[in-house]
């Protein structure tokens, strides 16, 4: 069955695929602080009561959670150039930043409303201003919680870097597909790069397991 | 806005170079290829996806197994790699004879491939909200069923499923977007969906970014919402009493 095949051109191609698996992980990384931080952001906006503000921030969210990611990816990355000079990998890194932002707010808010209002007040009778009731109180708790989901929601986006692939920014899988072309091996390429997907994403989500079990009722 | 960018809403009644149609309509094509591939993947994904599912609840250690190789299998490797594998690996792992028509002759071979790795893909995520709707119901549901003389079988075919699906509906709608919003990855095969057409457009207009990428994403915009309005009065109709349900 694998007669044919010459899984010898995995070794010579080792160090491109392995600068293609830092970007893949550069991106994951940065759109998922990105990402928490903006979302946070976005849901105590929805959250304040304000209506501009609240519908603003619904509004972006709404946008993002209808639109394929794929569609985004190139609207930023081929509207760009009538702005600045700008490489396929920052296009990316600054696409699934705004994107995943909004998906983390989502969690987010439902972190935060999974705190019992009266804690709200209780930080306000004592004097606490907003900011340090939601930095001191709300948030850390709201953020516990939700490790689980939103460590899913990071298994998620790292597959999503393969997306990337659109707009020619060598992560992972363009790396393989890049080196496999190059050698005329692509099937070969393509396995291996798939195992090394599994492994990574397998590991990703026997620790998010992990972590449920860990986190689960402590109240 | 942009400063060197020239508009031209025109663009849509000029006809494609490669052929006698309009952007407008080549748009269309586009759109129904890529309702084409979702509806038809989440056929195959929700098939698969309640029988895995199910088989991942069974009391039967082998079986459970199965079940739970298969999600891990079809969820660990990200959709468009999956795709690629469809389309390059496994027509090479067939025997000859089948392997060369599948390469050469196969009509449809690349909306095919699309739906059945969507389908795939989509399945193990449909399983593993299937499973957790069943064993989110009490485990005396299980036990009065079998204990009223009903066999396994029809414990689940009468009593745990038809609440499970009716649980997990709303889950189920966020899958059926996602399998909506993946199909663009169809493109990089070759399907000519909404993702394809809108690049293809840009190239072929010399550059009309916006006007080529606006009515697409419009277009999937207004079909989620579509989608999302249609299931919201599904999960109306077929809400369990008790439960707590959506406005």
């Amino acid at each position: 069955m694998f007669n044919n095949f010459d899984f010898s051109v995995i070794l010579p191609s080792l160090p491109y695929i392995w600068e293609g698996l830092m970007f893949s992980f550069r991106l994951t990384v940065t759109a998922m602080l990105g990402g928490i931080i903006i979302g946070t952001l976005l849901a105590l906006a929805r959250l304040s009561g304000g209506k501009t503000l609240g519908f603003a921030a619904k509004t972006y969210v709404d946008l993002m959670r209808s639109v394929p990611l794929l569609m985004m990816i190139l609207w930023f990355f081929l509207l760009a150039p009538f702005f600045i000079k700008i490489t396929p990998e920052t296009s990316a890194l600054i696409t699934f930043t705004l994107f995943q932002a909004a998906f983390y707010s989502e969690i987010m808010r439902a972190g935060i409303q999974s705190i019992p209002r009266g804690q709200i007040n209780a930080s306000f009778a004592i004097g606490m201003t907003y900011w340090q009731t939601m930095g001191y109180v709300i948030l850390p708790q709201a953020f516990r919680n939700m490790i689980p989901v939103l460590l899913t929601q990071t298994f998620i986006l790292f597959q999503d870097t393969s997306l990337v692939y659109a707009i020619g920014a060598t992560d992972l899988l363009k790396a393989a597909d890049n080196t496999g072309k190059l050698y005329g091996r692509t099937v070969e390429m393509l396995i291996f790069v798939s195992l090394i997907y599994f492994v990574i994403c397998f590991s990703l989500s026997m620790f998010v397991k992990y972590m449920n079990k860990r986190i689960a009722i402590i109240r | 806005m942009a400063l060197n960018y020239k508009w031209n809403w025109g663009v849509f009644f000029e006809t494609i170079p490669s052929g006698d149609v309009t952007y407008l309509t080549w748009i269309l094509h586009g759109l129904g290829w890529t309702v084409a591939i979702s509806l038809c993947a989440w056929v195959i994904a929700l098939a698969l996806g309640s029988i895995i599912g199910t088989l991942r609840t069974v009391p039967h250690r082998g079986i459970a197994l199965i079940g739970h190789a298969w999600v891990e299998f079809f969820r660990n490797v990200p959709i468009l790699l999956q795709l690629f594998i469809w389309f390059f690996v496994v027509p090479e792992l067939l025997p000859r004879d089948l392997s060369m028509w599948v390469k050469q002759d196969m009509p449809a071979k690349e909306f095919i491939t699309a739906v059945l790795a969507l389908g795939l893909f989509t399945s193990a995520r449909v399983a593993e909200q299937v499973r957790a709707g069943i064993q989110s119901l009490s485990r005396g549901q299980r036990s009065a069923g079998l204990a009223l003389g009903f066999t396994q079988a029809q414990t689940y075919r009468y009593v745990l499923l038809p609440m499970a699906f009716r649980i997990i509906i709303p889950p189920l709608t966020s899958e059926f977007m996602n399998a909506f919003k993946n199909s663009g990855v169809a493109y990089a095969v070759g399907v000519w969906e909404l993702v394809f057409v809108s690049r293809q457009m840009v190239e072929e207009t010399g550059g009309q970014v916006i006007e080529s990428l606006i009515v697409p994403t419009v277009l999937y915009i207004i079909c989620s919402y579509a989608a999302n309005l249609l299931m919201s009065v599904i999960e109306r109709r077929s809400h369990v009493p008790g439960f707590i349900v959506a406005k």
